[in-house]
């Protein structure tokens, strides 16, 4: 990616630490040598392209990387008519995420699988951290204008303060695009250092709408910067672009995260969100984080999808994997 | 392994690819193949039988004959027989047949994907998604040229029967690049696939069945060396198109060597894969992995010679052993694997041989420490650093997944590298930057540049090398040519030479006496030897004497030519000029040439007249030509361009005939300079003077130095020098039948192209003695792949 990248400052990928990551703190940065950073789509969307014949998981391993996609789940709603009702049926769902026969004949009844978790808007936290006690999944709420990111700067500050205080643990926050397609990449710094500053110990996770940032080589320098400025995960989108996660995009960021970890030794999570909606999508996205970042990754600590459909697809894959029998929707419960 | 086992440790289990189905088939031919001669399986004349086995497991798949002379000489006859009627049909008949080939290898991609991996040890992931596609993308493409041939080649016929000899890395592709384009040109066919990998040929044959393909028109022959060397001697074989190593292909040119077989070599290859420090370089990591760990390196176009530039060397080392720790080896049926088995044993060994070497000289060798299949022929991704041009195992094929690695500073100093080897296949430029990029790209000698890719095939785009990788290209209109000849080339009833005369002591010169010197490097030169010759005019009068040239002076000529390169990059317009310059000068001596060419050929004062006229006329052809005969942009499923471009073959030797012997002399020069070919001519042997008279149109044209050179003396002495020459980048001849073959014979060592007239006469005068096919041999066609996006 860089040519900064020399022997001396390279850690191994591939750590195998049992510990939960530490937060990332950020690290000093040189705009100018974001200059070097080239990124080629052509040849991003080839090795995209032959990826997905290079890996394949059948059988027990599908199950297995299936109900590990679940637990990589950030089980959202996003909508303007999300209710308290809604919340908690969605909520309920993210504990039991798959019918508890299907657990039982995979042998996974007691491995406590539930989603990675619940992402909402503000107002819905305090109904979300009320119904999800006790299960361990934390709430995240979408934050700082989402999605737009064009209100009041101080008002954003304060969304992210009110949403910590109703008990928010993770922030997903918006960048303001603007400097990313002005290359004010010391704009963008600021911004997210002050979002990590309000995050508190919220974990802060920045989404970049890559849609709308023009270039991959425009995804990478932004993805660099928001690292740098402190972001526990950055996520490729809203959900509300034009063209939301891609797998080339997702290629794109999470080099970039492999570059910054073997700088720094600070690993960074990514989400991608938008457009997940079917089993094997989310294969491929699984098979890519091992490939190019590695086992470490493959957990809800550094990984999440944004998605809403996706769960089910993934309990009828599963349901599919037991009985031998193609699955239908309404045999798994809504969320 | 349970569920709960795998969550936690999230590994990849096995994804096999289902087989059943082939097993079924190979079990259906347990007791052995047979020979597919004239639409029918027969019985071999040959008892010996070669076994196949699958290099993965070690497990025998089938077995099939040993052909011989009897099985080769019954399959001629049979591609003999048919080739009259196939010839006949129309192009809209034969694209008939090739899109059921199409279709049929479509409808059983999949026996053919498993087949092929089953017998060559490539992943399943290759052979599904490259080769099988790509095989029906070629008769796809290629039933378009049936249909298209007389409108798109009316002045064309088909050959005959043609040979064609292919090798075990892409064995059903290889069948493809051959069997596809010979068809729709209305020849008929003897293949025979290599003795590792006969499977999928032998299975291709029961598709020609299927579609009801003429018996005849492709007959399979399956077999050892021996069987390719009977097809390559056999008489009654028009062309032999192979592909395979370098050696092989020295054998094949020396046994075609004046047979008037014509021949198509698509060989080995050391191709570069040249990174800059502004490429995208984890791209450009899986840019390598594609270009030397596909199809387990053993790909003639693999991008086996890593040249980095210096400040990114370590940083990017360091990116491709992160990426190769992740590679998985092992069964290539199982889908979720990067590399699969080596294809023999044999082979494995001399992968470990060329390592080994190149430690000893002073690489250093590092490879993953990932798990190999305990059974199997398998050998891991390698990288060798440090490795210097001066090294063997930087010279040297491998054909293996064996990576060297070299360093430059500067983008002149890549392309040096890029250059400085006797291969030119392939090469794989990787930068950001679309002027370096392309800058780069237009000075690589190579028949194919990918740029910020690598490996990309399609039968819309020209595939063959430069230098010792052979001549002919495979696809696109290019390919087609191979396949065709001009239905009016020659007069077979006239003679080139025009036998020497006695001296006639009586009959003298009215001219003051001249002898005429070597043009070399813009400068009349002296022959180095210090001997001349007399020349006599028709009627044995002294005319004068020109220089003996021998080698020192053919030397001399080559170096003059080799350090002109700046006609090879001037643009095609000045040299447009230059030629328009020259017959300008040609025109204002009119008288002074007329009378020359009457008093030493003879020719009436008339027919002299028209001989210069007409040189004329096609000095003005050419400098018509010069900016015209351009390249090509092709439809290839990429999001980018691939363009193909006309460049000159370098250095080109020409021998000249005595028939008109001014305008035959032109026909070829200009033709040669109007592409940016530096040249050496040996002008007519019985009537130099005619070239020797040219000097003064020269200098008086703005020729730049060094682009024309001419050495006279004795036509096959001469020939001979300079088809052994090295620094010869091709050369045409016209004289007789045994010097056609002295210089065939002579080429091989540098596998140079050779035009040759195998005895026979152009008439100058008419439109035999001009046209594209001059310009096509002329050039040699190096295609771009360009993708783009941002």
């Amino acid at each position: 990616m860089s040519r900064e990248t020399t022997r001396d400052n390279i850690i191994a990928l591939d750590p195998h630490s049992d510990d939960t990551p530490k937060r990332n703190m950020g690290a000093p940065i040189t705009f100018d040598n974001l200059d070097a950073i080239r990124i080629n789509r052509s040849a991003t969307e080839r090795r995209i392209a032959t990826l997905a014949g290079r890996r394949s998981v059948k059988k027990e391993w599908q199950a297995a990387w299936l109900l590990k996609a679940i637990s990589c789940i950030d089980l959202t709603t996003l909508a303007g008519d999300d209710t308290p009702g809604r919340v908690e049926r969605l909520c309920a769902k993210a504990r039991h995420p798959v019918r508890s026969d299907i657990l039982e004949a995979l042998g996974m009844n007691q491995a406590g699988i539930t989603t990675g978790a619940v992402c909402v808007y503000h107002e819905m936290v305090p109904i979300a951290v009320e119904a999800l006690k006790g299960s361990g999944i934390p709430v995240a709420a979408v934050s700082t204008g989402f999605p737009a990111g064009l209100s009041p700067f101080i008002t954003r500050l304060e969304e992210i303060k009110a949403s910590v205080e109703a008990g928010a643990n993770e922030i997903d926050i918006v960048i303001s695009r603007r400097h990313v397609l002005l290359e004010d990449w010391s704009a963008l710094h600021d911004e997210i250092a002050d979002f990590r500053e309000a995050c508190g110990e919220a974990h802060l996770k920045t989404i970049l709408a890559t849609g709308e940032l023009g270039s991959l080589t425009s995804v990478a320098k932004a993805s660099m910067v928001c690292m740098h400025a402190g972001a526990d995960f950055i996520k490729t989108s809203t959900g509300m672009e034009g063209v939301n996660a891609t797998l080339p995009v997702s290629l794109v960021m999470t080099r970039c995260i492999r570059d910054y970890y073997q700088r720094t030794g600070q690993q960074v999570g990514f989400k991608p969100a938008g457009g997940i909606g079917d089993a094997k999508t989310a294969l491929a996205y699984l098979i890519l984080i091992k490939e190019e970042l590695g086992d470490d990754w493959l957990s809800p600590h550094l990984f999440r999808f944004g998605a809403s459909r996706l769960l089910n697809d993934i309990e009828r894959q599963l349901e599919h994997f037991v009985t031998g029998h193609y699955s239908a929707t309404h045999r798994h419960p809504m969320g | 392994m349970s569920v709960a086992e795998i969550y936690k440790t999230m590994s990849y289990g096995p994804a096999p690819e289902q087989s059943d189905f082939v097993l079924v088939w190979l079990e259906q031919h347990r007791d052995g193949f047979r020979l597919f001669i004239n639409g029918e399986w027969a019985d071999a004349h040959s008892s010996e039988i070669i076994a196949t086995t699958n290099p993965a497991t070690g497990e025998p798949l089938g077995q099939f004959p040993n052909a011989d002379e009897a099985d080769v000489n019954r399959a001629v006859e049979a591609g003999l027989s048919a080739h009259a009627s196939w010839a006949k049909l129309s192009g809209h008949e034969r694209a008939k047949y090739l899109y059921a080939l199409a279709r049929l290898v479509q409808k059983n991609s999949r026996f053919l994907a498993v087949l092929e991996t089953l017998d060559n040890g490539k992943p399943i992931r290759e052979t599904r998604d490259i080769d099988v596609p790509l095989v029906a993308r070629h008769f796809y493409h290629h039933a378009g040229w049936a249909q298209l041939l007389d409108q798109e080649f009316p002045d064309h016929t088909s050959l005959g029967v043609v040979g064609q000899i292919i090798p075990w890395n892409f064995p059903l592709l290889m069948l493809a690049w051959k069997i596809a384009p010979a068809l729709a040109a209305g020849n008929t066919v003897v293949l025979k696939p290599a003795e590792y990998t006969s499977l999928t040929a032998l299975y291709f044959a029961e598709l020609c069945q299927e579609a009801g393909l003429p018996p005849g028109v492709v007959n399979i022959i399956t077999g050892e060396g021996a069987t390719g060397e009977h097809i390559v001697r056999h008489k009654d074989i028009s062309k032999i198109a192979f592909t395979g190593s370098t050696e092989v292909g020295r054998l094949i040119r020396q046994k075609t060597a004046g047979t008037g077989k014509k021949l198509s070599l698509e060989l080995g290859g050391k191709s570069p894969f040249v990174v800059f420090s502004d490429a995208d370089l984890d791209s450009a990591v899986e840019g390598l992995v594609d270009a030397i760990w596909l199809n387990q390196g053993e790909v003639c176009c693999a991008g086996s010679r890593l040249l980095v530039e210096e400040s990114i060397a370590e940083a990017f080392v360091e990116k491709i052993k992160t990426r190769l720790n992740k590679f998985r080896i092992g069964d290539p049926l199982d889908k979720a694997i990067d590399m699969g088995a080596i294809v023999h044993p044999s082979q494995c060994a001399q992968i470990e041989k060329r390592v080994a070497q190149g430690v000893a000289e002073g690489a250093t060798k590092w490879q993953p420490d990932i798990p190999l299949p305990e059974k199997g022929n398998f050998y891991p991704p390698t990288i060798l650093t440090g490795v210097e041009p001066a090294y063997r195992v930087a010279q040297e094929e491998i054909f293996g997944p064996v990576l060297t690695v070299t360093t430059f500073r500067t983008e002149k100093e890549a392309v040096a590298l890029a250059n400085n080897t006797r291969y030119g296949l392939a090469s794989s430029i990787w930068s950001d930057n679309i002027n370096r990029a392309l800058n780069t790209a237009s000075q690589v000698k190579a028949g194919i540049v990918w740029v910020n890719t690598t490996n990309q095939f399609d039968a819309a785009c020209g595939f063959g090398g430069y230098r010792e990788s052979g001549f002919g290209r495979e696809g696109a209109k290019h390919g087609l040519y191979e396949y065709l000849k001009p239905k009016k080339e020659w007069q077979s009833d006239k003679n080139p030479i025009i036998a020497a005369v006695e001296p006639h002591a009586g009959v003298s010169s009215d001219e003051i006496d001249h002898t005429a010197k070597h043009y070399i490097g813009g400068k009349q030169a002296r022959p180095d030897g210090g001997r001349t010759l007399q020349v006599l005019g028709h009627k044995g009068q002294h005319m004068g004497r020109v220089g003996h040239g021998n080698r020192k002076d053919i030397r001399n000529a080559v170096e003059a030519a080799f350090k002109a390169e700046s006609w090879s990059t001037t643009s095609a317009h000045n040299r447009a000029q230059i030629l328009y310059y020259i017959g300008e000068n040609l025109s204002s001596r009119t008288e002074e040439f007329s009378t020359r060419l009457v008093k030493l050929t003879g020719a009436t004062k008339a027919a002299a007249k028209k001989e210069i006229a007409q040189s004329i006329n096609r000095l003005f052809t050419y400098a018509a030509w010069a900016d015209k005969f351009d390249g090509a942009v092709h439809g290839a499923p990429i999001r980018g361009y691939t363009f193909s471009v006309h460049e000159p073959m370098g250095v080109l030797g020409i021998v000249c005939p005595d028939n008109n012997p001014l305008l035959s002399f032109i026909s070829l020069l200009a033709p040669a300079l109007a592409m940016g070919n530096r040249t050496v001519i040996v002008p007519s042997e019985r009537y130099p003077l005619l070239a020797t008279d040219f000097y003064q149109v020269l200098e008086t044209s703005d020729v730049p130095a060094g682009a024309l050179n001419l050495v006279t003396g004795l036509r096959d002495e001469l020939a001979k020098v300079l088809a052994e020459h090295d620094q010869v980048d091709a050369l045409w001849y016209h004289g007789t039948a045994e010097g056609s073959q002295i210089v065939e014979e002579a080429s091989i060592s540098n596998l140079k192209r050779t035009w040759v007239n195998k005895g026979q006469a152009r008439d100058w005068l008419s439109a035999q003695g001009e046209g594209q096919a001059f310009l096509r041999q002329a050039t040699q066609v190096k295609t771009i792949w360009l993708p783009y996006g941002n």
